[in-house]
């Protein structure tokens, strides 16, 4: 039993990586630490259970990474992926940070293998977690609960007590239970606010309701809320959020990274009207795929279907969800109760509009239709093998960019531009610091880990003194 | 379709898993179930027997119960695995062994060891049973030679023989080429791999057994397990070998090859089947095929009760307990082989094959596992 009648030196909110390593590294540091989950124990870690990687700088390579990924390149890399809309100091920060954080995070127990099959080659500026992000999140919270960490599920926070930017109590929910948890310091690592569909609404509309989310449906986004209430200055564009294409036939929430299809490039995408609405070939894969929920999400009805024939049934990973299969596009069609005719219209069009090229799907290619509005730039080859392939696809909302701002030591910063007295933010619910839109796989978590371990320990600190 | 329920379940979880694909690290499954897009029975049978049932892809994995993709490759493949025994046992007629497995082996094992007492009790009279014998050849005054050597030569044989049909059924169920098990170069790798457990780790983190904390107990205890069986095996080669070629019979001194190799090999299958015993017992129940206790529970104390009536029979062999202690040994030893092809110990054989053929895969594909 957690005796909740004692004032914690640091609380931390949330259950995730970031809130782990702010646990871990507070603790540590010294410091008693409470963590209160939101969800229940098997739900535990919002979108850390469903990760997979972590991209850290390193001046080589190693047992399980290719080659170097230096610093610069990193930087160039969150640059490139954000449009320079990123706190310059804190990214450098982080990216500095990272380096340490590779050798860090295996101190907590948590274990790297080789990047395998299916992972977007990411080798070289990617570490892998054996086992996948659970087993990562299940290491760290061994590890905390070795060291002493106390740790509450099912811990909901319903109010914070902040004054004037000092944090004094948490009002907590436990069942039936009300309960005042009172800490010298709190560390915020609760995450965004993708699975709250209201909220998601005020930004997107009616759309929001076509949304399926790919993590927990306890990534409310409550604790931001109440921040950004209580005088926090946020950061980020609220309608910025990581958005890929997922299955339509997914659950509403939790599908995680098996309802995702890597397959636009090799077919075409069209919508309701069966008309295609974006340059399918524009990029390699790995660079576009998380585009294309947005593209999706500015559909009607937020509904799209990935189009392709025989030639590329087994060019990509096999899918959770098989492809709907048909002899003839005008039966595809259909199947989907789309205009068969639209259909059939829409592929000869771009059929005809297919240039010869060498099809080779790893590099530009130079397989492209010309005078096509929009055009496919690479890997278009004609759809005209049956049988007919087609995926319905929906934007699956990973996270969103809404946050906290937060200084250098991941302390979080008032709407006046004073840092908070005892208030410190990591992971996902300040992303938006480093992340002003875009996305490069793994730095998630590396904003997780890398602020979640300064908060920690700045937090530690400011409780000792 | 499949041709069982559990295929079915496994064939749809192989499918989960082949689109996420994130427990590749931790053993031979599912870098197995990659190379494939599909599953036969036959498929899904070799990565059931594939298998080591460490547990940690059920701990690891975001699908589990109760989420609802309900991933539990663990239990599933235990199911698939048992059931693959049944099928592939020979000959046919006593697939039906393994249903009830717990209850057979015990009844043939009571009925081995009451055979042989009264065997003994009928051959020989009371003072002989009960006598004190010592010195060269001991034994065989309750037992000849030669009787013991053709029983358990033929229980021996008859068990070898079934396995090895049942290592063609599976073979053949799997789709291998028969000339494969002439493959030295991927039945040497299976043979480290399988000697090293190498899949029974969780990747290197260890085994998943109670909770969420990996442990490497059940390998240590299976190490203790195997490497005893094997030296209590070499012993009774030694022994034979002393028989026939050198003319000398058993008893032997304590500090003679056969005792010393069975007492250390005796210990470890003490010490081995008492863990793996306890680790069982203390396994989350959401691992287990708990229809296929009995047959676990019936394997390990096979094993465990080969090892204490030896041990016994070592301490007392010169007192008037020898003729019992022996009887009860060559009872318990006498079960041991014959339902050696009709429970549990069949798991290493089929594992092992599945291990051959993993080899081998690797090796077409072009990245060895060798090391």
């Amino acid at each position: 039993m957690v005796d909740l009648t004692r004032k914690f030196d640091v609380l931390v909110i949330g259950g995730g990586n970031a809130a782990l390593c702010a646990a871990i590294s507070a603790r540590r540091a010294g410091a008693s630490v409470l963590v209160l989950e939101g969800a229940p124990k098997f739900y535990r870690g919002g979108n850390t259970r469903h990760t997979r990687n972590m991209r850290c700088a390193h001046d080589a390579a190693t047992d399980i990474l290719t080659g170097p990924y230096s610093e610069q390149e990193f930087w160039e890399d969150l640059k490139l992926v954000t449009g320079g809309q990123t706190d310059e100091e804190l990214a450098r920060l982080m990216i500095r940070e990272s380096k340490d954080i590779l050798d860090w995070i295996v101190e907590q127990g948590v274990r790297w293998q080789p990047s395998l099959g299916g992972t977007l080659s990411l080798g070289r500026t990617n570490s892998f977690f054996l086992g996948g992000g659970r087993a990562m999140l299940n290491a760290l919270y061994l590890t905390a609960e070795q060291l002493g960490v106390e740790i509450l599920y099912d811990a909901e926070v319903l109010d914070l007590q902040i004054d004037n930017g000092m944090f004094l109590s948490a009002d907590l929910k436990r069942g039936d239970r009300r309960e005042d948890v009172t800490a010298l310091t709190l560390v915020a690592a609760a995450g965004g606010f993708e699975a709250n569909i209201e909220w998601l609404k005020e930004y997107w509309g009616e759309a929001a309701d076509n949304f399926l989310i790919r993590g927990t449906p306890y990534n409310r986004g409550s604790i931001l809320k109440m921040l950004l209430n209580k005088g926090v200055q946020e950061v980020g564009d609220p309608t910025q959020c990581h958005a890929v294409a997922i299955d339509a036939r997914a659950p509403k929430f939790d599908g995680g990274i098996i309802t995702r299809h890597d397959s636009v490039v090799f077919g075409i995408v069209v919508n309701k009207h069966a008309m295609r609405f974006y340059d399918e070939g524009e990029d390699i894969w790995p660079k576009r795929y998380a585009i294309w929920g947005r593209l999706v999400a500015a559909q009607p009805d937020q509904i799209a279907y990935i189009i392709f024939d025989a030639s590329s049934r087994n060019s990509f990973m096999p899918t959770l969800f098989p492809p709907i299969e048909a002899g003839s596009i005008a039966e595809l069609a259909a199947k989907f109760e789309l205009d068969p005719a639209a259909l059939e219209k829409t592929i000869a069009d771009f059929n005809a509009a297919v240039k010869p090229g060498t099809f080779d799907h790893t590099i530009l290619d130079d397989c492209r239709t010309e005078g096509l509005v929009p055009p496919k730039s690479h890997w278009a080859r004609r759809i005209e093998t049956p049988p007919y392939y087609a995926y319905p696809v929906r934007p699956g909302i990973t996270f969103t960019y809404l946050g906290t701002r937060v200084n250098r030591q991941a302390r979080m910063v008032m709407k006046d531009g004073r840092p908070a007295a005892n208030m410190f933010a990591a992971g996902e619910i300040m992303a938006g610091n480093v992340l002003g839109k875009g996305y490069a796989a793994g730095i998630g978590m590396t904003i997780g880990s890398v602020f979640g371990r300064i908060a920690g320990r700045e937090a530690a600190q400011h409780a000792r003194n | 379709m499949h041709g069982t329920r559990i295929l079915e379940e496994a064939d749809r979880l192989m499918t989960v898993c082949n689109s996420c694909r994130y427990c590749e690290g931790l053993c031979a499954v599912f870098p197995a179930m990659e190379m494939r897009r599909s599953f036969s029975d036959g498929d899904l049978n070799y990565l059931a027997n594939l298998c080591h049932a460490c547990g940690a892809c059920y701990t690891d994995c975001q699908f589990s119960p109760p989420h609802e993709f309900d991933v539990n490759v663990p239990k599933t493949f235990a199911i698939a695995r048992a059931e693959s025994y049944a099928v592939y046992a020979w000959p046919q007629a006593f697939s039906g062994v393994f249903a009830r497995n717990g209850l057979a082996v015990s009844l043939i094992a009571a009925l081995s060891v009451a055979a042989f007492i009264f065997g003994f009790a009928a051959f020989n009279d009371r003072q002989v049973l009960f006598g004190i014998h010592t010195g060269t050849g001991a034994f065989y005054q309750l037992m000849p030679h030669k009787p013991m050597v053709v029983l358990f030569g033929a229980a021996f044989l008859y068990a070898m023989l079934a396995l090895a049909m049942g290592v063609r059924a599976f073979w053949r169920d799997i789709g291998e080429p028969s000339g494969m098990l002439a493959d030295r170069g991927s039945l040497w790798q299976a043979m480290k791999d399988a000697g090293r457990l190498r899949y029974l780790d969780g990747g290197g983190a260890g085994c998943i057994n109670e909770d969420e904390r990996p442990s490497d107990l059940r390998k240590i205890y299976h190490h203790f397990t195997f490497y005893g069986f094997l030296l209590c095996f070499a012993s009774t080669v030694v022994a034979t070998l002393y028989h026939y070629l050198f003319a000398r019979e058993a008893p032997y001194p304590w500090w003679d090859l056969p005792v010393v190799l069975g007492t250390l090999g005796g210990i470890g299958l003490l010490i081995g089947p008492a863990g793996l015993l306890a680790e069982r017992w203390k396994r989350d129940p959401a691992l287990v095929d708990q229809a296929r206790t009995g047959m676990d529970v019936a394997f390990i104390l096979m094993l465990f009760l080969t090892s204490l009536t030896g041990i016994a029979l070592l301490l007392w062999r010169d007192t008037a307990a020898m003729g019992p202690l022996l009887a009860l040994h060559l009872g318990v030893v006498f079960s041991l082989f014959i339902t050696m092809p009709y429970g549990k110990f069949v798991h290493g054989i089929y594992r092992y094959a599945a291990l051959v053929r993993y080899a081998r895969e690797r090796r077409m594909v072009g990245h060895g596992a060798q090391e």
